[in-house]
């Protein structure tokens, strides 16, 4: 499902050269829920941009379903995070201009793979049924967060990665999410990286990894 | 611009077309919408009698008259040329002669060389009156622009000759003496040549025994030429039939001497109405009766969207003529104002010889 | 392509869920696109007509010949050249008056008139015969006929004598024109067998093969020109036209381009999304392109269309200045062509594009994870005054470059443009230093953050600040300019009429008559005979004014300068004042001398003004103007008479010789035909003038919109501790207005600059002439006045919408700070 190899990266300021990831390398399988936590600035958040395409890697290898996805070009590694990914951040990252129904469907409709039954079947388990015309700026922070979850579940991705995902809810809404989360991963087979510094969350999780000193521990 | 609105010479031309002065010899159309009366101006009778050098000038009386000729040149080389000069004069109005720019004299003027490969041409139209076209009969000038033809002294009045010929256009100029010993000779029945079973008729008199000589100048190259030439001059006021549609019209300088002058005017009904004069090298002209004559075409040149019949077998039975008319240059076609074929032409059969074939009347192709 | 579609989807949610943004972002297409393109439809419609004027018969398209010495020559000169084989045509041409009014009678050769200059009229097969034969036909434009009050076929009297043959409408025609036979023509102005010039077709034949002398005639031989003379006339009002339009068009970008700086800012996390769910970065930025496109179609379109009607509610008004102005006759209609729409639509969507191309850029580079946003605002807006204070600097050297070495009217207009420009750039520094300087002075802590705040809040304001700056300088310098030339125009006129009456008889033998009728009474102080007639200096046509030796003309003449014995010389007969504009286009002043024809040289003693004459002008000694031209008509005449016995001898006057209205004058009725016509001329300069404060204050609203948003994080702090949101409001309110009163003073003498620059280096080039600088300090505050109501009206709306904020939006920017 996902296989890093010896993944390295460093950023550089005018001072110093900073390795934030040392030859990190783990394999996450179908179905498989996986923690990642560490310190704030341990490279938590790097690693996962690092999967998801959006950064580029100094070194090593990400292997999504048996494809090496570094190197490639911005319009593939788009395409991969279009149909294989899902992505959920702290920020919710949700269209303000389009309602819960079309935040929830629209990264299934760019991917050309609109299941209605599914979307169904998602807006029923994460609650949304009755939001879906409203605007994001009219809901709360854990249905926004639901809804993120949603709309990266509803292309039917092969993994799905979390960052923080409950970082800007309260406890028992986190736990809610979290729940969900691990439940629709189950049931959907796909894998989840979930970026943490909770060790509450992560241990609601099948595995975790913790990353200090640009390795894993 | 739309040309076809534009007061210009086209649209005169246009004015022209409708005035019934139509281009050519073959003025004598019914399409130039001439068909009508003639009311006011002078009347074509049977028995005139033909006064020179006065009957070298211009008839006002008469809606239309021309001064036309061909010339069927070669160069030292054998490489033959056709020139044609031609002064159409139109009167919009019946009535005495009105002084400067109220003349209602329209005149028009038509000049082509032609080369096997080459057909340039040129028109030019003018208003009279004020002296930029006309003619005088003695001392004899013909002009438009600054084309001219002229006595060149001392002019034989029975033969009409010295003459000097000059025209120019774009790619082309021509400066020639015409020659000649015979005396002119009259068509038809002593110049009253007749356009239909009807009555329409013009005064009809020719000079086709000149030799031309001197240069002419094609796409910039001058060569000198020479060869014989042939001098139209005909007048009218009403000389079509309502349903002639259009004509074929050539002149044949035989190899044995003989002229012949052959015309066919189309009517609408599919019949034909023909005409000619037989100019024994004796110089006694003879008209021919309208049954002795056959003229049938062989082949079609497509030419400016037309369908033009370029060769034609041609014969006259009661002379023992049965040639095949086939033209230098195929295209020789006058797109002016008034478009028309007009082109030198080579017979072969019974008589070898050397013409000129006009056609008008031809429309859209098929 | 469907994936392309769904994300334009989700890019064009953000307007429906913001639709004044959407307006904003229209408007500014609109009003860009709309004035320019009303602006060109009214110069295109012009420069149309000159074409058709220009085309009928050569009038500078054709290469001719005249005869430099005389206004006609004999047309045997025609045939000559015919029968040398010159392809040319003739052509007489005059003025005669139907109905009152004046007319240009052309008579034409239809049988030899070069294809190519016959564009106006149309004679069909039927008409040529009519054309040529008697009675012939008057071809004329149907607006002729309908300000004629004539319909077809009517044979309008042109005199006691004469009658034109019937008229026949041709719509092609240029307006005020009749065309005739030339046979006619000879006839009508009687000159038989007399030409004005030869055109000359399509030939190969040069100038230099042309015959020394033709039929007797030395013939000038007269390229043609791709620029008509009314196309070189009427260039510097098109061009004012023109500046205008694009000024306006400018001003509209500063909109759209507040406005796509808003929607992209706010659309940046939108952007960030579909990144991050798969879109990539190129289908992105090419979706956003057509976004904007399809977005400027729109306007384009609506702005296009807003352009007809502004075009056409201005037509009026520039054909009245065309003819008052130069003579020329514009058609009452517009009629558009096809390149002017597309060329509209095209300029919409490069300037939405090229407004946008600053947030497209960014957009391109956008990272896709969120960066921290640097805090050092102060640094980069010191850097960012700095590289505006350097580029301010650089257009002022240009300017200033351009004023030295420039020598056209285009270098004018480049002055202005590169001064606008420099002064546009330069405003938010002067803005920032005077912030600067009332923040030192600042006491309290509100006042302080006052202050600071308004600093911060400038590079979000500059643009629309910069578009007021411009619109109000314009303004400034248009109106300032106006008022002087209506200030002088007023006092030159006193000048020029100083005569009572003004006799214009029908012909000399009337004229004779009236003199000696005049002669007999008392009550006529005195009479002035004047007489006028034209020829050509270098090509262009120069009129020649006769002046009668008498004080009122001494006394009131508007000289420039002259010699102390100008006038005693004048009348001597060899000495002349030449008008300003002729001065200035021969280079000639007091004490040169100027060769008027063949045999008459004179002097030049003096230089006087000649205002709104687009012709050079001669004055001589009216003497010696009849016996160096005979053939002037001496037809003309000024009457002085005591007020009192006014009305008396007008009316005894006309009854006497039946004088009608053109014929006959009193000086105020000149006077307010003249002003009338001038301030006609300036009405279109007035009502863009309008047109572009307006999108100025549109301008400024937008702009103020879009901060409104972005200022509340700064604003919702002093909420929390105390201000109330009414208090916030007021000082918003108050904000602006300071910011706005400070651009406004700047664009006071930056007016009075354009102004200066209209006066002395555009004017002089465009119509050869000079006006005393004057400053109306009244006129200046009215337009401070005007800029302070619009920046009001344009600041109310978001300051109402602060007051009215519900406290929860404010909290929320403390739960979700950006």
């Amino acid at each position: 499902m996902l296989k890093v190899v010896n993944l390295s990266k460093s950023y550089r300021s005018a001072q110093e050269t900073v390795h934030v990831l040392r030859g990190v390398g783990f394999a996450v399988a179908p179905g498989e829920s996986v923690a990642l936590t560490g310190e704030s600035g341990s490279g938590k958040s790097t690693l996962l941009h690092l999967i998801a395409g959006l950064d580029e890697a100094d070194g090593g290898e990400v292997w999504v379903e048996g494809a090496c996805v570094t190197g490639l070009p911005d319009a593939r590694r788009a395409a991969l995070r279009c149909t294989r990914l899902g992505l959920i951040f702290q920020q919710f990252n949700l269209v303000p201009s389009l309602s819960v129904a079309d935040n929830l469907a629209f990264q299934a409709r760019l991917a050309g793979r609109s299941d209605p039954a599914w979307l169904g079947e998602l807006s029923a388990r994460l609650g949304l049924d009755a939001l879906m015309k409203r605007y994001p700026e009219q809901l709360s922070g854990g249905q926004q967060q639901r809804l993120a979850i949603g709309r990266a579940l509803a292309v039917k991705p092969a993994l799905l990665l979390a960052d923080e995902p409950t970082g800007n809810l309260d406890e028992a809404t986190a736990d809610e999410v979290v729940h969900l989360l691990r439940d629709l991963v189950a049931r959907s087979g796909c894998g989840l990286l979930m970026v943490t510094h909770s060790t509450r969350l992560a241990a609601m999780l099948d595995r975790r990894l913790h990353l200090s000193g640009g390795g894993l521990t | 611009m739309n040309a076809d609105r534009a007061l210009s010479r086209r649209g005169f031309a246009a004015g022209l077309l409708w005035l019934g002065l139509g281009g050519a010899r073959a003025l004598a159309q019914g399409f130039a919408g001439l068909g009508g009366e003639a009311a006011g101006f002078a009347a074509v009778t049977p028995g005139r009698k033909f006064m020179f050098p006065d009957d070298f000038g211009a008839h006002p009386d008469f809606r239309i008259e021309w001064w036309y000729v061909t010339a069927n040149l070669r160069d030292a080389d054998g490489v033959a040329y056709g020139v044609q000069w031609t002064l159409f004069r139109q009167a919009m109005a019946p009535g005495p002669q009105r002084e400067g720019w109220d003349n209602q004299q329209v005149w028009m003027g038509h000049a082509a060389v032609t080369s096997a490969a080459t057909h340039r041409f040129a028109e030019t139209f003018a208003r009279g009156g004020v002296g930029q076209a006309g003619v005088i009969a003695a001392p004899f000038e013909a002009w438009i622009d600054a084309w001219r033809m002229a006595a060149l002294p001392p002019l034989s009045n029975a033969a009409f000759a010295p003459l000097r010929l000059q025209a120019a256009g774009e790619g082309f100029g021509y400066d020639l003496r015409l020659d000649a010993e015979r005396p002119l000779v009259l068509q038809g029945e002593g110049g009253y040549s007749r356009k239909s079973e009807r009555g329409q008729a013009s005064y009809y008199y020719s000079q086709p025994y000149f030799t031309a000589t001197g240069h002419i100048t094609l796409d910039g190259r001058t060569v000198a030429v020479s060869g014989p030439a042939w001098l139209d001059r005909e007048w009218s006021s009403q000389p079509l039939a309502a349903d002639q549609t259009g004509w074929d019209w050539l002149s044949l300088h035989l190899d044995g001497g003989d002229k012949v002058m052959l015309f066919r005017l189309r009517q609408a009904d599919g019949g034909h109405y023909f005409a000619g004069n037989w100019i024994g090298s004796d110089g006694r002209s003879v008209a021919l009766a309208s049954n002795a004559i056959a003229m049938t075409p062989l082949g079609f040149t497509e030419v400016a969207g037309r369908r033009v019949p370029t060769q034609w077998r041609v014969a006259v039975a009661s002379r023992g003529l049965a040639v095949d008319a086939a033209p230098l240059n195929p295209r020789s076609f006058m797109a002016t104002s008034f478009p028309y074929w007009e082109g030198p032409i080579v017979v072969h059969g019974s008589h070898d010889g050397v013409g000129y074939l006009e056609m008008t009347g031809y429309r859209d192709a098929g | 392509m469907r994936r392309a579609l769904w994300v334009l989807a989700v890019l064009l949610s953000h307007w429906r869920r913001h639709p004044l943004q959407l307006a904003t972002l229209l408007v500014g297409l609109i009003a860009a696109t709309a004035l320019w393109s009303g602006v060109q439809a009214l110069n295109q419609q012009a420069r149309l007509s000159y074409d058709r004027a220009a085309a009928l018969f050569g009038g500078a398209r054709t290469a001719m010949l005249i005869d430099p010495a005389h206004a006609t020559f004999t047309q045997a000169a025609f045939v000559a050249l015919r029968r040398a084989g010159w392809p040319v045509s003739p052509v007489l041409e005059g003025r005669v008056e139907v109905g009152g009014r004046s007319l240009r009678l052309i008579g034409v050769e239809p049988v030899t008139l070069p294809p190519e200059t016959a564009a106006g009229p149309a004679v069909g097969r039927d008409d040529l015969h009519a054309f040529v034969a008697p009675p012939g036909r008057t071809l004329a434009a149907p607006e002729t006929l309908r300000d004629l009050g004539l319909t077809a076929g009517a044979t309008p009297r042109i005199d006691q004598s004469a009658e034109l043959p019937p008229l026949q409408p041709q719509p092609h025609l240029a307006p005020g024109v009749l065309v005739v036979d030339i046979g006619v023509a000879q006839r009508v102005l009687g000159k038989p067998g007399q030409v004005s010039r030869l055109l000359v077709g399509n030939t190969t034949r040069s100038a230099r093969e042309l015959p020394e002398s033709v039929a007797g005639t030395r013939l000038r031989w007269v390229a043609p020109d791709s620029e008509t003379d009314l196309a070189r006339l009427t260039d510097s009002f098109h061009l004012n036209l023109t500046a205008f339009g694009l000024l306006s068009f400018l001003v509209g970008l500063f909109i759209v381009n507040s406005a796509i700086g808003l929607a992209f800012e706010q659309r940046r996390s939108t952007l960030r999304t579909l990144r991050a769910c798969g879109v990539s970065a190129r289908l992105l930025n090419v979706v956003v392109v057509i976004e904007l496109v399809s977005i400027a179609l729109v306007g384009g379109l609506v702005g296009l269309v807003c352009g007809y009607v502004i075009a056409a509610a201005l037509l009026p008004d520039v054909a009245a200045s065309l003819r008052g102005l130069y003579g020329a006759r514009l058609p009452g209609t517009l009629s558009l062509r096809p390149q002017w729409w597309f060329a509209g639509i095209a300029m919409s969507v490069l300037g939405a594009l090229a407004a946008a191309g600053a947030s497209l850029i960014r957009m391109a580079r956008l990272p896709l994870l969120a960066a921290a946003q640097p805090d050092a605002w102060r640094r980069a807006q010191r850097r960012w005054l700095l590289r505006q204070g350097a580029l301010a600097a650089v257009m002022l050297i240009a300017a200033v470059g351009v004023l030295i070495f420039g020598d056209s009217l285009l270098a004018g207009f480049a002055v202005l443009a590169a001064l606008l420009l420099a002064a546009a750039l330069a405003l938010p520094v002067a803005l920032d230093g005077a912030l600067q300087l009332a923040a030192r002075g600042a006491r309290g802590a509100l006042p302080a953050w006052f202050w600071a705040d308004s600093r911060q809040q400038l590079p979000g304001l500059s643009l629309a600040l910069m578009a007021l700056l411009l619109a109000l300088a314009v303004n400034v310098g248009v109106g300032t300019m106006v008022r002087s030339f209506s200030v002088t125009f007023a006092r030159w006129l006193d000048g020029r009429l100083a005569a009572d009456i003004y006799v214009s008889a029908a012909n000399d033998t009337q004229a004779i008559e009236i003199r000696r009728w005049l002669a007999a009474r008392t009550d006529i102080d005195a009479v002035l005979p004047g007489a006028r007639t034209e020829i050509r200096i270098g090509g262009a046509p120069v009129e020649i004014t006769g002046v009668a030796d008498h004080a009122t003309y001494r006394d009131n003449w508007p000289l420039l300068r002259a010699t102390a014995d100008g006038w005693d010389r004048l009348h001597q007969g060899d000495a002349a004042f030449v008008s300003e504009q002729l001065s200035r286009r021969l280079h000639l002043d007091v004490g040169d001398r100027l060769r008027i024809s063949g045999g008459w040289s004179v002097d030049v003693v003096g230089v006087y003004a000649d205002y709104g004459n687009p012709k050079g002008q001669i004055a001589v000694g009216v003497d010696a103007l009849s016996r160096h031209f005979p053939e002037t008509p001496q037809t003309r005449f000024g009457l002085r008479v005591a007020p009192e016995h006014l009305a008396g001898v007008m009316a005894a006057l006309r009854e006497a010789f039946h004088l009608d209205a053109r014929q006959l004058a009193d000086q105020a009725t000149v006077k307010a035909e003249s002003k009338r016509i001038f301030n006609r001329t300036f009405a279109v300069t007035a009502a863009l003038n309008t047109f572009t404060l307006g999108v100025a204050g549109v301008a400024l609203l937008t702009s103020l919109l879009t901060l409104s948003g972005s200022r509340l994080p700064q604003l919702a702090p002093l909420w929390a501790i105390g201000l109330t949101r009414r208090r916030l409001a007021a000082i918003e309110l108050m904000k602006t207005m300071v910011v706005a009163f400070v651009t406004a003073l700047l664009a006071l003498p930056l007016g009075l600059l354009v102004a200066w620059c209209l006066i002395a280096v555009v004017n002089v080039k465009a119509f050869g002439w000079r006006l005393p600088f004057q400053v109306f300090p009244a006129q200046l505050l009215e337009l401070l006045g005007i800029a302070m109501l619009a920046a009001l009206l344009a600041t109310l709306w978001p300051v109402f919408k602060l007051a009215r904020m519900q406290p929860a939006t404010l909290i929320r920017i403390f739960a979700n700070e950006r």
